[in-house]
């Protein structure tokens, strides 16, 4: 079956849609590193390219992808949330 | 391991080109007119009209020489024909380019007038054609040639899949014994200790970190919080969030391959391998250097469809974003989306780029060259006097 979403290491805690998602959509994922199959229940519409998260975030802890921190929440975010702009910020650059 | 070959122009200078450029070259912005006015009456030309070339000073004054010698220096140009307000300049960057042993002709308006310079010129730059016309292409090794490559309008299907079937084309191309440029000294944020631990020698690393901490402070110092432009509203509208995200995503681009150099803007390689340029992030900026540096084609993935060209080398576009790739696909000219649902493997993926790459070089035009996208930008470090 074609994921709905994938993932790029096995240390991330998101995902990237492949395909446009509705929220509530049961998901099946795929991580890149390993081949594992993932599932997932979309909380939020999250439009291809965009970042869903694969369990809960509490505020200021880090979000993974490619195995490394990419940033902070800025919020609590639950599995299946969009992940963006909204409640995600660089570490850099402050 | 495969060796490829292609049908290209070689140079007086041993060096190998994609195209037969007879350029015509102005030295200033003043110059710009005259060099429209060969091109217009001269088919087969290649006027490089630029807003620069006036009270440029210092290290500013010395990219500027390095980009205008560079270019007309660039194996895909057979000819140039490069023309000035004034004749001092107009013969430093004229004899500059004839350095690679092709015919070169100069002119300056002062004293002349346009109209007249445009008729010399024009007859100049008619008898370089004839001879460029009479070149043919030759087999030549793909080892010999430049290559490259910048990701622009980048999304989360860049980091997936277009940039990492970059990846894997560099890896191939470098144990070749190919020579590859990347650079975009502002997207390494955040990825730029992955750069720096590929570097071969610690002078390397010493020289890259410099340039990196350089940029960084130059940004501090302008109190500018670079968000919406760096990452851009193109990347954020196709789901990056920050520039390590963003970076991560772009240092795919170099696979696992090691780095050989580092150079200054423009800064032609001294070796084969793998060489790190200091670019600006910005499209056709990054282009127009690594196409000074010798480039002679490029590698563009993109993934929300920037549709930048360039007048000398070719840029071969491709996308993994299927809307992009549907709705933009006059830009596209290889598309990898289905790596997104794993039906294409990066491997497969190579292969058409690879092939595509080898098509272009010999000859097959590019999306952007069909659409006339010949964006020329020179790089400013600051204002001129």
């Amino acid at each position: 079956m074609k994921p709905q979403f994938l993932v790029h290491d096995s240390k991330d805690n998101v995902g990237v849609a492949v395909t446009d998602i509705k929220a509530g959509e049961k998901l099946s994922g795929s991580c890149l590193e390993n081949g594992k199959e993932l599932t997932l229940e979309a909380k939020d519409a999250i439009p291809l390219g965009h970042k869903v998260a694969l369990s809960a975030f509490k505020k200021d802890d880090n979000v993974t992808k490619y195995g490394i921190a990419i940033g902070h929440a800025t919020q609590s975010i639950a599995a299946g949330q969009h992940v963006h702009v909204h409640n995600l910020k660089s570490n850099r650059w402050q | 391991m495969k060796k490829h070959s292609f049908l290209g122009y070689r140079r007086p200078n041993g060096t190998v080109g994609a195209r037969n450029h007879v350029a015509i070259i102005p030295v200033d912005d003043l110059s710009n007119a005259a060099c429209e006015g060969v091109a217009g009456l001269v088919g087969g030309t290649l006027p490089l009209p630029h807003p620069y070339g006036r009270l440029q000073f210092g290290a500013d004054l010395e990219l500027f020489f390095r980009t205008m010698i560079g270019t007309g220096s660039n194996p895909n140009i057979a000819a140039a024909v490069v023309i000035g307000i004034e004749p001092n300049w107009t013969e430093k960057i004229a004899s500059g380019i004839a350095k690679t042993g092709k015919p070169v002709e100069s002119f300056s308006i002062e004293r002349s007038g346009d109209l007249k310079t445009i008729e010399r010129a024009a007859r100049a730059a008619k008898s370089l054609v004839h001879k460029a016309s009479e070149m043919q292409r030759e087999p030549v090794e793909l080892s010999d040639a430049i290559i490259s490559m910048k990701c622009g309008e980048s999304d989360t299907t860049s980091g997936l899949a277009s940039n990492p079937t970059c990846g894997r084309v560099t890896e191939r191309l470098v144990e070749e014994g190919s020579t590859m440029l990347f650079g975009e000294t502002s997207e390494l944020t955040g990825g730029e200790q992955f750069v720096a631990e590929r570097m071969k020698t610690p002078e390397l690393k010493k020289k890259f970190t410099d340039i990196f901490n350089g940029y960084a402070e130059f940004i501090n110092e302008q109190e500018a919080d670079l968000f919406g432009s760096q990452p851009t509203q193109g990347n954020i509208r196709g789901g990056l969030t920050t520039i390590e995200e963003k970076a991560m995503g772009n240092i795919q681009k170099i696979g696992r391959a090691k780095v050989d150099g580092v150079l200054y803007p423009a800064e032609a390689p001294s070796g084969k391998g793998l060489f790190f340029m200091d670019t600006s992030s910005a499209a056709a900026e990054a282009v127009t250097l690594f196409a000074a540096g010798g480039s002679i084609a490029h590698l563009f993935p993109t993934g929300q469809g920037n549709i930048i060209g360039n007048p000398v080398i070719p840029v071969i576009k491709l996308s993994a974003n299927p809307l992009t790739v549907s709705t933009m696909s006059e830009h596209i000219d290889v598309s990898v989306e289905k790596i997104l649902t794993l039906e294409q493997t990066l491997d497969q993926a190579a292969d058409a780029l690879m092939d595509m790459l080898l098509k272009t070089l010999s000859g097959r035009l590019t999306s952007a060259e069909v659409l006339r996208h010949r964006e020329f930008v020179l790089t400013k470090l600051f204002r001129s006097a």
